[in-house]
């Protein structure tokens, strides 16, 4: 069995926006089947979690590289492009 | 869970802003004088939109929802400012890009990780175009209230 992916959801100040990502990620790895490790978190703590993410789900601005892929989130707020983004997450869970 | 104030002394018709910060601080400024935040939140929250900027594109009309952190705030609340004529906001996750904004939701969130149905519910909001058209349009504050009141509250949170 492979390991649990471990998911990073950031937002700006880690309370509005990542709170309702969270909950839309939650039900999407539920959909696919997928065991994932969700932490909700404010952008600026990334660092912390550099040596144990597997990916970067975030609302706002995602300045550094880092080593795992980053996917922006907004979609989740306003439904626009919804789909595709959903898409690409559950490629990268599925990885 | 506490219980969210939200009444028509937190709708704004026609504000008239000269630049974004004005337009925060003049909403902010009304969600202190009502003691609902601290008056810290009011430079917190015009810090955190120039650093993360919240201004989201709709299909429709463009939407803002500047918030800041938990510590600022006394009471959960929420303030709607519909603007007289559109200003430019960030766009949240994006560098260098802006967004007219006719409409601000300004949060005053009292814990962390909380309110996920309120926030839902709200998104639901921003992804509905004829809901956003009304709150521009309608000119009866206590038919928006109730109306938000009806759209935010559904699926049991604040009450």
């Amino acid at each position: 069995m492979k390991k649990k992916k471990n998911v990073l959801v950031a937002c700006g100040a880690g309370i509005a926006t990542s709170t309702v990502v969270n909950s839309a990620l939650e039900e999407l790895a539920k959909q696919h089947n997928i065991a994932v490790n969700l932490i909700q978190i404010k952008i600026a703590e990334v660092n912390a979690y550099v040596e144990t993410a597997d990916l970067l789900v975030s609302t706002t601005i995602v300045h550094k590289e880092y080593p795992f892929p980053v996917i922006n989130a907004k979609a989740f707020l306003t439904g626009i492009g919804l789909d595709e983004v959903k898409q690409h997450i559950v490629d990268e869970l599925k990885k | 869970m506490n219980h969210l104030h939200f009444d028509e002394s937190l709708i704004f018709k026609n504000l008239q802003a000269q630049s974004t910060e004005d337009a925060l601080k003049q909403v902010a400024t009304a969600l202190f004088q009502q003691g609902l935040v601290k008056e810290s939140y009011i430079n917190a929250v015009i810090e955190r939109e120039k650093q993360y900027a919240t201004g989201l594109p709709t299909e429709g009309i463009a939407v803002a929802i500047p918030h800041t952190d938990c510590i600022h705030v006394n009471q959960k609340a929420i303030a709607i400012a519909v603007l007289d004529k559109p200003i430019e906001f960030g766009i949240m996750g994006e560098l260098d890009s802006t967004t007219p904004v006719s409409i601000i939701f300004m949060l005053a969130m009292d814990q962390e990780h909380a309110q996920l149905s309120l926030l839902q519910n709200l998104m639901a909001i921003f992804q509905d175009r004829v809901f956003l058209e009304f709150l521009v349009n309608e000119p009866d504050k206590q038919l928006i209230k109730e109306k938000i009141r009806l759209n935010l509250l559904k699926g049991g949170e604040g009450k």
